[in-house]
């Protein structure tokens, strides 16, 4: 009825190339970003401190994983890790230059965690599948036992954590103890759609079909011309940048400080379920995965106790607690089951079904 | 030269001087490298028979400890709470099959690796819904376990062995030779064989895999009970025994997830490799380089042979 392709002709090459060709997908995402910037001034600090700015920090670092693991085949356990290089390199960045903005280091930091996923893709020339995923649990363990035992990179602090100094943009205070939700989540949300652009230019193009095709069969790729190794690294460091920048936002922006357990190996697993739930090879998928890995549990923390509180059975913390990993668990192997392509793939039959609607066909 | 000498002659001399220590080591690593061959056998079995990879192994450990030992502080008799044990391990085989697999057939690798993880998050809040958070001792004693230690005074010096660790080593041994034997003369064996081999052909044999998936996983269950139970006797049973299962992962990946005489030697090397290195090079850089080091001597190992030491060789064809 309102979602039509017909009438949209496409005059020139660009136009047939583009993300997003259709007008009414662009009408869609504009409105999507724009009550994105809304939600900052119409909701309340809850709702930016304690879902947005996390839901959109984890679709980044999901954005990060799926280049990896969706689009190029490549699994990683190690993503945990890679974060913890990103906000560990612009901490010491941030009091190393303290004249320099903030976001600045945050893109910066970005590159040391690409350098260090590099350096750890390496042996994914040779081991694959499940195989891999024990090059990159070495990186997970080696890293974090480095946050650890290496106090220079904590500016020898004593209690071994990281804080986050105050740091301002135009004279707003967006890093550190004075900053507001509502600045993060502004600061959060553009450094989101500016990557999340990028990334969607880069597996759109000719980047991304070399991925892919190592993905589908990288012998074949191979043959076709498509050199492995660079291919590969290219896509650990690409996927480690996003993951070190979401890493530094996770700790400045969102946790405003942290330890060197917030990049343990759980942090990977969850990283994962979000790319998995949400679909391999979509960005829109990442942003679902997210979506549905955290705030779930938020959602039933909520309504689990209202549920219970009619028939007046009061339930402890504890049980409300182990009924929501009982109720994710089933989740999760309900959606798999459900649609194993992931939320993306229902993503894109609604989009298919809506093209015709309301006829059948 | 002084950082040469001390990573490269120090740790030597240092063996040589008391070989009562190294010998102390030695018999610590291959202990834990029984034990993380227990865990990994379970993750073979499923791999083998399923193409699964199940990272729900570590929570099987966990939680069928939990049943044993909270079947026994409800009053059942410490044997009969072991027979128990195994029968609701059954019951999860069967639910699992029918639930999680059934309907997940012919999916991607992925996919069913990561319904293994929707089960552990289940088992985690079922079994913490049921048995609570806290840890427990393992009923070592009821179960006929061996405890106290011998001192064997050898190589100028006193050498311990724990004898729960005696009895883990001979137990384990005799687990893997009854399912070595199980696996190669039995009739359930050889259609395990088969299904491992190709799905499809079984299939059209007339082996049931529903059937077969079922028996693995039972199989597993049993592993994952001793493996609990022997855990459970040296750290007591909590949840947090459920990480042990990334310890096995290494020790898969080295031996190859097809082979079960391969976990049993990668068991050993990571278990000997990380005692010996946490003792004689961890000082070096200041000690807790177990949480790695095994990953690291897979990692090694996997470049020069990447299906793992037994691991049937990846032929790739386009």
């Amino acid at each position: 009825m309102f979602y039509r392709e017909a009438g949209q002709f496409k005059t020139n090459y660009v136009a047939d190339s583009a993300i997003f060709p259709l007008r009414e997908d662009r009408i869609g995402i504009g409105l999507i970003v724009l009550a994105a910037y809304a939600l900052a001034f119409i909701g309340n600090s809850f709702l930016l401190q304690a879902v947005m700015i996390p839901f959109l920090v984890f679709s980044l670092a999901s954005i990060g994983l799926n280049i990896l693991t969706g689009y190029t085949g490549l699994l990683s356990l190690g993503t945990g890790a890679f974060m913890g290089v990103g906000a560990y390199a612009c901490y010491k960045l941030m009091t190393a230059f303290p004249e320099v903005n903030v976001i600045v280091w945050i893109f910066v930091s970005g590159f040391f965690s690409a350098a260090i996923g590099a350096l750890f893709g390496l042996p994914s020339l040779r081991i694959k599948g499940f195989y891999l995923a024990v090059a990159t649990l070495a990186a997970q363990f080696f890293l974090q036992w480095c946050f650890i035992r290496i106090p220079w990179l904590v500016n020898y602090n004593v209690s071994g954590a990281l804080d986050a100094p105050l740091r301002t943009l135009f004279g707003i205070p967006i890093v550190g103890a004075t900053a507001t939700p509502q600045t993060r989540y502004l600061v959060v949300l553009t450094i989101v759609i500016v990557l999340t652009l990028i990334a969607s230019n880069l597996v759109h193009g000719r980047i991304g079909r070399m991925w892919i095709a190592i993905r589908d069969m990288d012998l074949a790729a191979e043959l076709m011309g498509i050199r492995p190794l660079q291919t590969k690294l290219l896509a650990f460091a690409v996927s480690s940048y996003y993951c070190g920048v979401a890493g530094a936002l996770l700790v400045f922006l969102w946790y405003g400080g942290a330890e060197y357990d917030v990049f343990n190996i759980n942090q990977s697993f969850f990283i994962l379920f979000m790319v998995i739930i949400g679909g391999l090879g979509s960005l829109i998928g990442s942003f679902f995965g997210a979506a549905l890995i955290f705030i779930l549990p938020i959602v039933l923390g909520i309504v689990l106790p209202a549920l219970f509180e009619p028939f007046g059975i009061s339930v402890g913390a504890d049980v409300i607690e182990h009924l929501r990993f009982m109720i994710v668990g089933a989740l999760i192997i309900f959606f798999l089951i459900v649609e194993p392509h992931g939320l993306a793939r229902l993503w894109q039959i609604g989009k298919q079904k809506l093209l015709v609607w309301p006829f059948p066909y | 030269m002084d950082i040469l000498y001390k990573v490269f002659i120090e740790p030597f001399l240092f063996m040589g001087e008391a070989p009562d220590l190294l010998v102390q080591t030695l018999w610590e690593g291959l202990v834990s490298g029984v034990l993380y061959a227990l865990i990994a056998l379970g993750f073979v079995l499923i791999f083998k028979a399923s193409g699964v990879f199940n990272f729900a192994q570590g929570i099987m450990v966990v939680f069928s400890a939990l049943i044993l030992v909270g079947l026994y502080e409800k009053g059942v008799p410490a044997f009969l709470a072991l027979i128990l044990a195994a029968v609701s391990m059954l019951v999860l085989a069967l639910v699992v099959e029918r639930v999680v697999l059934r309907p997940l057939v012919n999916q991607p690798d992925i996919i069913l690796f990561m319904a293994t993880f929707g089960l552990t998050y289940f088992l985690i809040g079922f079994g913490e819904l049921i048995f609570g958070g806290n840890p427990r001792e393992m009923i070592t004693g009821q179960l006929l376990l061996p405890q106290g230690t011998t001192e064997i005074d050898a190589l100028g010096g006193s050498i311990r062995l724990q004898h729960l660790d005696i009895a883990a080593a001979v137990i384990a041994s005799i687990m893997i030779g009854l399912l070595a034997v199980f696996f190669s003369k039995t009739r359930i064996g050889r259609a395990l064989r088969a299904v491992a081999d190709s799905h499809k052909a079984a299939l059209s044999v007339g082996i049931s895999l529903n059937q077969i998936w079922v028996i693995v996983w039972f199989a597993a269950g049993i592993v994952a009970l001793v493996a609990g139970i022997m855990w459970g006797a040296r750290s007591g049973v909590s949840f947090s025994l459920q990480i042990i299962a990334l310890k096995a992962l290494p020790v898969l990946i080295l031996g190859g997830f097809t082979s079960i005489p391969g976990a049993i030697i990668g068991g050993l090397i990571i278990g000997v490799g990380e005692k010996v290195g946490e003792f004689y090079w961890g000082p070096l850089v200041g000690g807790g380089i177990e949480t790695w080091l095994a990953y690291a001597i897979a990692l090694v190992f996997l470049l020069y042979r990447p299906q793992g030491l037994f691991g049937e060789k990846i032929i790739e064809r386009i």
